[in-house]
């Protein structure tokens, strides 16, 4: 298996200057398997130059899995090359509502006034799931969605393949309630039960520890909190995502020195998400990051 | 990573995080009958710490309680509010008598309510309790 970051800024698409070496793209991590169509972990912004990439690709069959649906996540979706191909089955998995379908609430975006074309008018053949919390087999790997706090109805997704395991919590909010982690007992963190034991975890890490207490039920993680929900979950390389719009690439490296001198003594390695980074899960290699 | 007990649904999750801030006393129950956490509110009704037992079935802990009707009848555990939101899946508010682990006998107004997920899956009972004269 091997994921690859398209983007990583939370909130809000922040190109410029400040955020060159990490990117300013929006949630998008595409994940190859050994056998099976790619998987597409959130549409946000990274999702229009993955896209890109993927022109000369024959493709039969891929799947978007959304954690949820606000804009930073989905706003790549209208400009992701392979909806407009006929012949796609595109299989677009979420979090379930039990008011509106998946397809409907997406609609609410992919439709004038906000949006020029109509979901229905995508030529791809679009089908519309349910995020899979009794997990599903997609090609070569299992795939399982489970509820997390955040903002609004919204899931993480655990990947397994070939006894390897990715977990994507890119907004999540464990510690919500004011409770620190470390004293919580594992089976009642929200999450946990997506990112334990895993071999590398996609996770919020929005804001720095002194930045938190002024945005606390906002929905994201601290890099206080990222540190203890990683150790928690037995996790052994923990990838911040989510970035801040508002943090610079230094800031960024600050923040990552911070976790870093959090995770002393540990066994986990931290690293910051970055746009073109792949990830590589194989038993040549064993976990392989390269920017 | 922590040897824990089964993973906890968000909404079980977020109940636990109401209750646990909250001065009203309540106490929850999993999808599998299980008492999984009652605050500290409660503990005064029911006379003892949660973390002194942890989980326990509800039928245990139906069964400290001796459950009566206000003239002292019996009462199924099934009958109960949390019985009711449990095996019928809807709300259910009753007053009734419950004797705690300090053997105090209590005359108490209960409200229960079933917790359903977005996909009309049961997550668990909530109940919410408190001491009437």
């Amino acid at each position: 298996m091997q994921a690859r970051i398209w983007g990583a800024r939370g909130s809000l698409a922040a190109p410029g200057p400040d955020t060159v070496r990490y990117g300013g793209n929006t949630s998008c991590v595409e994940v190859r398997l050994a056998h099976g169509p790619v998987l597409v972990l959130d549409a946000g912004t990274g999702l229009r130059p993955l896209g890109v990439a993927m022109e000369d690709e024959p493709i039969d069959e891929l799947h978007i899995l959304l954690t949820h649906l606000h804009l930073d996540h989905l706003q790549g979706l209208g400009f992701f090359r392979p909806l407009f191909r006929a012949g796609v089955d595109v299989h677009i998995w979420g979090p379930a509502s039990p008011v509106q379908s998946l397809a409907d609430r997406i609609a609410i975006y992919l439709s004038p006034p906000l949006f020029p074309v109509r979901l229905a008018d995508i030529p791809a053949e679009l089908t519309f799931h349910d995020a899979p919390e009794a997990g599903v087999t997609i090609g070569s790997a299992t795939v399982r969605a489970g509820k997390v706090a955040h903002q609004g109805p919204t899931v993480g997704y655990r990947i397994e393949e070939d006894g390897w395991a990715l977990a994507y919590l890119p907004d999540h909010e464990p510690s919500l309630g004011g409770r620190r982690i470390d004293d919580q007992p594992a089976d009642w963190v929200s999450g946990y039960d997506i990112a334990r034991g895993v071999d590398v975890l996609f996770h919020d890490a929005q804001y720095g520890d002194d930045e938190y207490p002024r945005h606390i039920g906002w929905g994201h993680s601290c890099i206080e909190d990222v540190i203890a929900f990683g150790r928690k979950a037995g996790v052994d390389n923990l990838v911040l995502f989510h970035h801040d719009p508002y943090h610079s690439d230094d800031q960024l490296e600050a923040l990552l020195e911070h976790a870093k001198a959090r995770c002393a003594g540990g066994r986990e390695r931290v690293c910051l998400a970055q746009e073109g980074m792949t990830i590589t899960l194989d038993t040549a290699n064993g976990v392989l990051l390269s920017s | 990573m922590d040897a824990g007990t089964t993973p906890k649904s968000l909404p079980l999750i977020l109940a636990r995080e109401l209750a646990a801030n909250l001065a009203t006393p309540m106490f929850l129950i999993d999808a599998s009958g299980v008492l999984v956490f009652y605050n500290e509110a409660a503990e005064l009704l029911i006379g003892r710490a949660f973390g002194e037992h942890g989980e326990l079935e509800a039928g245990e802990f139906g069964a400290v309680l001796q459950l009566a009707e206000p003239d002292g009848t019996p009462l199924l555990r099934r009958d109960s509010p949390a019985g009711v939101a449990f095996f019928q899946r809807r709300p259910a508010h009753r007053v009734l008598l419950a004797t705690g682990y300090d053997g105090v006998r209590r005359k108490v107004e209960v409200t229960a309510y079933p917790l359903f997920g977005a996909s009309d899956d049961m997550h668990g009972v909530v109940t919410v309790f408190w001491e009437t004269s």
